[in-house]
């Protein structure tokens, strides 16, 4: 698709020995490259290719000028950028004494060609490991992990999310899907009606029809006409995945997928004691797959929940970006906060300037004699448009016609 | 010719851009792998400056091309002249031309005025196309640019393919209001610049404030880190930095811990809210002089 400029790869020496090296450093390479793709970087051909190129170059001879030339190249977004020092590190310094010669891709007595073939050949897995366990010794109740995505963790984790998994019965799946859908549906009919009416006041462009019709010697024949841009309408999701929130969170990430999968712009967070933005993961096809890595990421039962510290996060990192003029921002929450009812509210006055619509769904509600008594949704909803519940999909769908309102 | 990467760096220094070691492997890399980078970071960190430093590296010219939402290509890369064309053609034909002869004098280079990005492909000398804040563009923007930037020629209708004459070096900036395309990114060498330390921001202080000398730079690069440290709605910059270092040396004030007043007064400089105002009151200022102090 895009042409790139090709650079020379790292000359393969001719002889035997030389060249069982240089196939070495290329197998380690591409396993990093296969740590990265694993940790959700995106990682092309063309990169790797490219990174051959700097283990070439004089760059590679030392590690200090390695890691930032490989990471300036393999990163393309902040999140990347925080993360990538780590696997780094995980990945090549893992290895111990080897890293020098591995880097120079120089061949060396010590150790015999075969041996590092097979070395090479370790699986990613394997070598993916001190990553796993640095993660989980240092990660643990840190609210530090701001960009928060974390999807492809490892598999340890993985398997012991299968209780959510375990949920996830066909049918309604479906169900979650189609309201979700459904939903969407509704809201851009709307802007299609609106559209049309925008169409009937348009203004003529004085300056393009001029310019179009130069070649007709000045007489004006083509018109050109000015409309005003329509913005489709944005929903941003934030789900509680708290302890208090277990029985619904399987539900609700199937709506989140239902959302993400049909809304052209959609973008969904979980939050418990910290915020994961989770839109990458969710825009996997396979339901099955894609609730399985949110169910990792919705991980954190009985550490409470800071809704006001993550929205505080959502509003510091993710809010500029995500939210524009036409935003919809839904927040699913029993409003069961253990940090301070004065930080929630002035998050959600933060928040409730930027964007269109907040709207509070709240599974309480559907409980008989339920009010809004817990301190934190106190303090939330003065800067509330709609509270309403959400125990099931018939309350979901009584939302249709505010939705449709936005 | 490739630069060392060491080379960079000290170039850099000698334009006056304190550049630290990640920035310099980032802008060696381009060189190397001749890849356009792509900056990213809070406003006001120096992402902009990083482009004019390399220009200057290089000594090569800049050409900037600022964007704004609703930016298109008439503006970015090529519009004729049509007052003109016009004029052309009622003279001409007063004059008893023939169509065909007005039609090929009217679209030649005479009548084509050179946006940022033609501009950039069309100098003899490889020029820094510095590409400001590509989020504030619209996507379909961006997919052109990325065509642009693969293929370097410009096809105008009327007058032909026009391949480039040399290669610019690309440095994008974005400010992330808006996400940029995976296919953006991955053309891209990415680097993120974050505040500078300290030792960092004052060595910036000592290069762009004649006359200010070390101790208030550092003191007043601390005072900034702490500033930053605060909840503030828009956190300030290495330019309100340099601005506030300016009017104290302006001020004639050689130590912040003599001037707590001044240093309340005139830090309207680092701040640019109505909200962080009242945020860093007197209090808040002279707890933070405190601990630079």
């Amino acid at each position: 698709m895009i042409a790139l400029p090709i650079t020379p790869l790292p000359g393969p020496p001719s002889q035997g020995e030389r060249e069982h090296a240089a196939f070495g450093t290329r197998r380690r390479l591409a396993g990093f490259a296969r740590t990265l793709r694993d940790n959700g970087f995106k990682v092309g051909l063309a990169e790797t290719h490219d990174a051959l190129a700097i283990l070439g170059s004089p760059a590679a001879v030392r590690a200090v000028s390695l890691k930032p030339a490989l990471r300036a190249l393999f990163c393309a977004t902040h999140s990347d950028w925080e993360r990538f020092d780590e696997i780094f590190d995980a990945f090549w310094r893992g290895e111990g004494m080897r890293r020098r010669q591995t880097l120079k891709g120089m061949p060396s007595g010590a150790h015999a060609p075969g041996r590092r073939l097979a070395e090479a050949f370790v699986p990613h897995e394997a070598l993916g490991l001190p990553d796993r366990t640095e993660r989980r010794s240092d990660g643990e109740g840190e609210a530090a992990d701001c960009q928060g995505r974390r999807e492809g963790v490892s598999r340890t984790e993985l398997l012991s999310a299968a209780d959510l998994r375990h949920i996830v019965d066909p049918d309604e799946v479906a169900a979650t899907h189609a309201l979700a859908a459904r939903l969407t549906r509704t809201m851009r009919a709307r802007l299609v009606r609106r559209e049309q009416v925008r169409r009937r006041g348009r203004r003529l462009d004085l300056r393009r029809t001029i310019h179009r019709n130069v070649s007709h010697g000045g007489t004006l024949i083509d018109l050109a006409w000015r409309r005003r841009k329509i913005k489709p309408l944005r929903l941003v999701v934030l789900l509680d995945a708290s302890g208090s929130m277990s029985l619904y969170t399987a539900f609700f990430v199937r709506f989140l997928h239902g959302v993400v999968d049909s809304f052209r712009e959609a973008e969904a967070f979980v939050f418990h004691t910290r915020l994961a933005h989770v839109s990458p993961s969710l825009r996997d096809r396979d339901v099955a797959r894609a609730v399985d890595k949110l169910s990792l990421m919705a991980q954190g039962i009985g550490g409470g929940t800071r809704i006001g510290e993550s929205l505080a996060t959502f509003n510091r990192w993710h809010a500029r970006r995500v939210i524009n003029s036409r935003t919809a921002v839904m927040i699913v929450s029993d409003g069961y906060d253990t940090g301070t009812p004065d930080q929630l509210g002035e998050e959600m006055r933060r928040l409730r300037r930027r964007c269109r619509r907040i709207i509070w769904l709240n599974p309480l509600i559907g409980w008989r004699d339920y009010t809004p008594q817990a301190r934190g949704m106190q303090a939330a909803l003065p800067y509330v448009d709609l509270f309403a519940p959400a125990h099931n999909l018939e309350s979901l769908a009584a939302l249709e016609p505010y939705l449709a309102r936005i | 010719m490739t630069l060392k990467r060491d080379e960079i760096s000290d170039k850099l220094a000698a334009v006056g851009y304190v550049a630290d070691h990640d920035i310099a492997t980032a802008l060696w890399l381009m060189e190397f792998l001749k890849r356009p980078l792509l900056l990213e970071g809070e406003a006001g960190v120096g992402k902009t400056e990083v482009g004019k430093a390399l220009a200057a590296v290089h000594a090569a010219e800049l050409i900037r091309l600022q964007c704004y939402e609703g930016l298109d290509q008439n503006a970015a890369l090529y519009e004729w002249n049509y007052q003109r064309q016009l004029l052309a053609i009622k003279t001409r034909e007063g004059a008893g031309e023939k169509a065909d002869a007005i039609e090929e004098h009217i679209f030649s280079e005479r009548y084509l005025l050179e946006r940022p990005l033609l501009a950039a492909i069309r100098r003899d000398k490889p020029p820094v196309l510095l590409i400001d804040e590509v989020d504030r563009a619209d996507e379909e923007f961006e997919a052109f640019l990325l065509e642009l930037l693969s293929d370097f020629q410009v096809s105008i209708p009327e007058l032909g393919t026009i391949k480039a004459t040399s290669i610019p070096r690309v440095v994008l900036t974005s400010n992330g209001t808006r996400e940029l395309s995976d296919a953006l990114r991955r053309r891209c060498l990415y680097h993120y610049i974050d505040f500078p330390e300290v030792e960092r921001e004052a060595k910036i202080i000592l290069t762009r404030t004649p006359g200010i000398d070390t101790t208030l730079a550092l003191q007043i690069a601390r005072m900034v880190a702490a500033v930053r440290k605060e909840d503030l709605r828009k956190v300030p910059g290495v330019a309100e930095t340099l601005d506030w270092a300016a009017t104290l040396a302006g001020l004639e004030i050689h130590d912040l811990r003599q001037e707590p007043e001044a240093v309340y007064e005139t830090m309207i400089c680092l701040i640019k809210t109505h909200e962080d105002r009242a945020r860093l009151t007197r209090e808040v200022s002279a707890r933070l002089l405190g601990k630079v102090a």
